[in-house]
């Protein structure tokens, strides 16, 4: 894996490294999310850079304070960044750079997991506790039986998945009916919904992600991985589900009803490094991809086509965003050397 | 993308029974002047007084493997800790996880063979006992937990010295060389021990595993002509030899293999991968150097239940005995079944 010849790319492949707006952002970035026509690079530590989307590549890097140490989690919904941290924090970040505190743990616990809903509520966890708050403001509390490795708010209503060890619990904050309780061996982190509210993914601690269709609870192992994958993207319109964790983009067919039950996936941009950041453009069929070698390539889901966006040889790509039209694309390395795509 | 050992964040782990002073010892680590910084992952969060920067609640939380081995345990909560604590690296030197008194440091040492990215990031330095000299005699018969902690030690730091006498002192370190003879023994009050022997010990590095002889007694330090008249209704029983008393533990061994002759490599790796795989929930460590036949290099590993690791280390030196030698520590050891798939291993 360490043998790769920088500059070795085909010549024939096409690039737009020349197109690409270098951002200096001088610590490590752990995400990117658009904030209007803003690019906010959140931090591992402390702070998130936000950056105009639209500048000359002189506009200055606003640096915006949010937590007093790590930050563990983040989720935004276009408007904000909701975040949680080791300060035990749940802060809220929007366009304008203003921070909004919206809970401090009493014990200090760390904020390990966030999700936004479309309408305004948000959930998060600290240790085995899930927490939800609604529009209006109530907090709802649920303990778990173990700790909470990741949450997810369906696309509809308001009922919030949340991983944990050997299964996803299904709790509706807002009814009093019992959570449904979706059973299968292993420790569970992230998890995520499909679009269409049929599907429930999870990616799982040792390398493998698992599914469940809703309608029935049947059971999808997606499995084969050589590494635990970290990042997941729905495709415009939710037919596949991209991974990171292999040494190409692993797509997973929704489209449909059965999912990916009995298919195979395809396997897009093989390169002699491991995807490490996978990003769907939000409106077409093409998505963008992160490798450890800090190689970033566009794809065609269709047939493969790769872009070169930025040469390997450097850290390891942490994360990906487009912008809500899809005309802009961030990304930063792990050792916060990122850039700005026009396109 | 390998990184070497030394870029990696080296993690101690902290065991021992209830009350045996692991929070002293732990204090004693952070108090001390040594310009390092620690993170230090602790349980029962907020009871006990520590005062560190950086200090993190653990909820113990172990899950088994999805690979149908029963003692594939890992630290899932261990795991999101150092995977969160990695936002901060640069902000500490080393990290300190303390477990609970009850706690099988096991599921802990695990975590650092399966998981990649813990691999990645951080390395496991050593596991350091410890052992409550007044009562760990009465705790190995019947905590099973404090047996486990001490067969496990890298290190052990007996405390609470000065609370008992020269023989009763010669007692309780007979039963625990009775389980490890190997770990690094220090006699200490309140913890008193020097930093240098509890951390950078590097017991999980392959390359220094150079030293698997016995951490024997200095002889003349206790010269115990006490007889030990009491008879174990557990099946232990003590003897004697030139003053120094041995124990044997009926339940937790440990077993050293030893030959001069070349090894057959060919026989040897499927023997000791079918000897963890059958006997690997009683077998807690494994360690061994190994010198096959047609082979210039020696041949490291070292394992936890059923998980191993080895490599080639280095060439042989000139006139450096090519002996190989493997010491197993486990509960009911099947020894003879051991010794002969050793023997068997040997090249004709």
């Amino acid at each position: 894996m360490s043998a790769f010849e920088p500059g070795g790319e085909p010549a024939s492949i096409a690039s737009v490294t020349d197109r690409v707006r270098p951002v200096a952002i001088g610590a490590p970035v752990t995400a990117i999310y658009f904030l209007g026509e803003r690019a906010a690079f959140v931090g591992a530590e402390e702070s998130v850079a936000l950056v105009d989307a639209q500048g000359d590549g002189q506009g200055a890097i606003s640096r915006v304070t949010v937590h007093d140490g790590g930050i563990l989690c983040t989720a935004s919904d276009g408007a904000r960044i909701v975040m949680g941290g080791d300060d035990g924090k749940l802060a809220a970040l929007d366009a304008k750079g203003e921070v909004t505190l919206l809970a401090q743990d009493a014990k200090r616990r760390w904020i390990d997991n966030v999700a936004l809903h479309h309408d305004g509520a948000v959930a998060w966890s600290a240790g085995k506790t899930a927490f939800v708050r609604g529009g209006r403001g109530e907090d709802k509390t649920f303990d778990m039986p173990s700790t909470v490795g990741g949450l997810a708010f369906a696309p509809k209503g308001l009922r919030v998945a949340v991983a944990h060890y050997n299964g996803v619990t299904l709790w509706f904050p807002n009814m009093a009916a019992n959570p449904e309780f979706l059973e299968w061996a292993g420790s569970h982190l992230s998890v995520v919904f499909s679009p269409d509210n049929k599907f429930l993914v999870t990616a799982m601690h040792e390398p493998a992600l698992h599914g469940w269709r809703l309608a029935d609870n049947r059971h999808m192992r997606m499995s084969g991985y050589p590494g635990r994958v970290r990042s997941m993207s729905w495709s415009a319109g939710g037919k596949f589900l991209a991974t990171s964790g292999a040494d190409a983009v692993i797509l997973w067919p929704f489209a449909s009803k059965d999912g990916p039950m009995g298919k195979e996936p395809a396997m897009l941009a093989p390169l002699q490094a491991r995807v490490s950041v996978v990003a769907c453009h939000p409106k077409q069929d093409v998505l963008a991809a992160g490798y450890s070698d800090g190689t970033i390539l566009m794809v065609r889901l269709e047939d493969g086509a790769e872009i070169l966006v930025r040469r390997n040889g450097t850290a390891a790509v942490a994360a990906l965003a487009w912008n809500a039209k899809g005309t802009l694309l961030a990304f930063a390395a792990e050792d916060g050397d990122a850039g700005l795509l026009t396109l | 993308m390998a990184e070497s050992s030394s870029q990696k964040i080296p993690v101690t782990v902290l065991t021992g029974y209830l009350g045996a002073g692991k929070t002293t010892l732990l204090n004693r680590i952070l108090s001390e002047n040594h310009g390092k910084k620690y993170a230090v992952i602790v349980n029962e969060f907020g009871e006990i007084g520590i005062d560190n920067d950086l200090i993190i609640g653990a909820d113990e939380e172990v899950f088994e493997m999805n690979n149908g081995c029963v003692c594939c345990t890992v630290r899932g909560d261990l795991v999101r800790i150092l995977d969160g604590l990695m936002k901060r690296k640069g902000k500490f030197d080393a990290i300190i996880v303390e477990t609970t008194g009850l706690a099988d440091p096991a599921p802990v040492a695990q975590t650092f063979f399966v998981d990649e990215d813990v691999q990645k990031n951080a390395r496991l330095d050593a596991v350091v006992t410890v052992a409550d000299a007044k009562w760990l005699s009465d705790r190995l018969k019947d905590a099973p937990e404090a047996k486990n902690q001490i067969a496990f030690a890298d290190v052990i730091v007996l405390n609470k010295t000065d609370l008992v006498s020269k023989p009763e002192l010669a007692e309780v370190e007979a039963r625990i060389r009775g389980i490890n003879p190997y770990a690094k023994l220090h006699r200490t009050e309140r913890c008193k021990v020097a930093l240098s022997d509890v951390l950078e010990r590097g017991a999980f590095d392959l390359d220094r595993i150079l030293d698997i002889e016995p951490d024997f007694l200095e002889p003349g330090d206790d010269h115990d002509h006490d007889h030990d008249h009491d008879h174990h209704h557990d099946h232990e029983h003590g003897h004697s030899h030139g003053g120094l008393k041995h124990y044997h533990d009926e339940e937790m061994q440990s077993l050293a293999l030893r030959t001069d002759k070349p090894l057959d490599a060919t026989k040897f790796m499927p023997w000791l991968q079918n000897l963890v795989a059958s006997e690997g929930q009683k077998i807690l460590r494994s360690k061994g150097i190994l010198a096959f036949s047609d082979d210039d290099d020696r041949y490291v590993f070292q394992g936890v239940h059923m998980m191993l690791e080895g490599d080639h280390q280095r060439k042989w030196k000139d006139g450096e005995p090519r002996e190989s030698r493997l010491i197993f520590i486990g509960r009911e050891l099947p020894e003879q079944t051991i010794r002969d798939g050793f023997e068997s291993c040997i090249t004709s």
